[in-house]
């Protein structure tokens, strides 16, 4: 595109020619950049001299969209965002609510949306993993994992009804409560994933075509993952344990057992090993759940101002019916304030800042999305490196393009 | 439920002039900082408070009240844990400081609210659209941007 090197009005570094450089687009539309990201790479030979994301190809204007639906319509936004992690989204965003409303969340369903948050938490490692080893040239991991997340997305649509952006968190609790023999299932799932982890294992463990090439590149220091405003897993293979399932539990994290990962070397491969203990310390907590979620129980707050009345008062009971009509028309009002609620999702600190204004309505809807901050790193890691480790970086990033460009 | 335990409040009012607490519907911290002294403030919460995170940055269009945008910072403290949140009052056609110099990370959310609100950030290194076309018209998230049709007029 002609226009193209107008806008972006790059300078060469010093000692290299403008003849000796040549731009590069890597995307919008290739398969490593995980979705439709475009890095514009400045190359002297096989040495990147620069290298510039270029993301908004997925922007949707999701935060203007807000201001126009309910409180609750606006959870099936948050899905959307990073739609590999659906279920912190809608922790984040539900927990935002509730914290300027003042809600009691029942126990049982603080459990469950813990049982659901690590289980996409699992799911959307098993989609990098995958997706991370096959930039690096290995197929079959991916297919395998792919598999696997099959069975967690069977879990999410035994519960929720959909596989994917399910919205199954309500303000207040949980939309439904869990189907007969869900425990079960889980606890088959609890079982068999040591195995499968093991076979995974084997696939990239002590192999140096993984070690070799992961060892050493794209290396980012604790100072400059805070600088740059990166979090979660990024941060903690920089070496600080910072987990906010832990420093600042919601949801009662903190009556469950868990270690936080953390590499200090900084690099891909410490990005990697972090991400893969991650998924222990998950199943960890999904055994904890196993003992903790009773299989009968109250799943939303008896607050008849957000939650819905039960069915069978609908049909018989003028006020419920009333109450069922304007919550879901109308929705309900947020007292005026401010709020801001920030999640350790899979990707790192995921939050809402909500300016509400009295109304059923948000008036300033603002996700804070950690991708959107983790990928400015990438000209850091990228630059003075070589072209191939470019790649290796957009994985290690682990972006969802959805969350970048909101 | 104290609302500052760590102080912050005090220690910024003896230092700066202009800083008005905000405490009523907050869930953490919050000060409206003069927009002179904005980046003066915000140096020293990184460096001497220890505020290494800067969280996000975005805006508030508050129209048709004067002056109508609201720039917000969010800070962190990663070891305590201590989350601040910074306000700075902007008029239409102000320019509120850059503060990529202090955080890198304000690059791409500075971009994003000049991309979505119009707001200018001062010595910003690159302050282009992000997400929408450069030719596009309009700041979509200002509050006189209608959510369906082309334009407003």
């Amino acid at each position: 595109m002609a226009s193209e090197t107008q806008v972006v009005n790059h300078k060469p570094e010093a000692g290299v020619s403008p003849s000796d450089t040549m731009v590069i687009n890597i995307g919008p539309q290739h398969p490593a950049t995980h979705g439709v990201l475009r890095v514009r790479l400045e190359l002297d030979g096989e040495r990147v001299v620069r290298a510039e994301p270029v993301i908004g190809y997925l922007h949707t204007g999701f935060e203007k969209s807000a201001e126009t639906m309910t409180y609750q319509q606006c959870n099936t936004l948050t899905d959307r965002l990073d739609y590999l992690a659906p279920m912190t989204n809608n922790l984040a965003y539900v927990l935002a609510v509730e914290k300027l409303m003042g809600i009691e969340v029942p126990k049982r369903a603080q459990y469950i949306r813990v049982m659901f948050a690590e289980l996409t938490r699992i799911a959307s490692h098993l989609v990098w993993l995958g997706t991370h080893l096959m930039d690096m040239g290995a197929m079959s991991p991916f297919f395998y994992m792919l598999r696997e997340r099959e069975v967690i997305l069977d879990l999410i649509e035994a519960a929720s009804g959909v596989r994917m952006n399910p919205s199954y968190f309500r303000v207040g609790g949980i939309a439904y409560d869990l189907p007969e023999g869900f425990m079960n299932k889980l606890g088959d799932f609890l079982k068999d994933f040591p195995r499968w982890m093991k076979m995974y294992r084997n696939l990239f463990e002590d192999n140096p075509l993984i070690s070799e090439r992961l060892k050493g590149i794209n290396v980012l220091s604790q100072e400059g993952c805070l600088a740059h405003s990166v979090t979660g897993p990024m941060l903690r293979g920089s070496g600080l344990a910072l987990d906010l399932r832990r420093s600042a539990p919601y949801s009662s994290y903190e009556e469950f057992e868990f270690e936080v990962p953390t590499r200090s070397e900084g690099d891909s491969f410490a990005r990697l090993w972090v991400r893969v203990d991650e998924m222990y310390q998950s199943a960890k907590i999904l055994e904890q759940c196993l003992d903790k979620i009773t299989p009968q129980g109250v799943y939303m707050t008896s607050d008849g101002k957000v939650a819905l009345p039960p069915r069978d008062q609908i049909y018989g009971d003028m006020e419920a019916l009333i109450h069922q009509f304007k919550l879901v028309t109308a929705g309900f009002p947020v007292p005026a304030g401010e709020v801001y609620q920030g999640v350790e999702g899979p990707r790192g600190e995921m939050g809402f800042y909500l300016v509400c204004d009295g109304g059923p309505r948000p008036y300033r809807w603002r996700a804070r999305t950690p991708s959107f901050y983790n990928l400015q790193t990438l000209p850091v890691m990228c630059e003075d490196g070589l072209v191939a480790d470019v790649i290796v970086a957009i994985g290690s990033v682990d972006i969802v393009l959805g969350d970048v460009d909101k | 439920m104290s609302h500052d335990p760590s102080g912050i409040t005090e220690r910024l009012k003896a230092k700066f002039a202009g800083i008005a607490e905000r405490t009523a519907s907050q869930d953490q911290p919050t000060f409206y900082v003069p927009c002179q002294h904005a980046l003066a403030i915000l140096t020293y919460l990184k460096d001497d408070e220890g505020f290494s995170l800067l969280l996000d940055v975005t805006g508030v269009d508050y129209f048709p009240a004067q002056p109508r945008f609201e720039v917000v910072y969010h800070l962190f403290q990663p070891l305590t844990v201590i989350r601040l949140r910074v306000k700075v009052k902007l008029g239409e056609g102000e320019a509120v400081p850059s503060v990529v110099g202090l955080w890198p990370g304000a690059n791409w959310p500075e971009r994003e609210t000049y991309d979505l609100f119009g707001i200018v950030f001062d010595g910003h290194p690159q302050l282009t659209r992000i997400y929408l076309p450069d030719d596009w018209e309009g700041h979509p998230l200002r509050k006189d941007y209608p959510t369906t049709g082309r334009r407003a007029d």
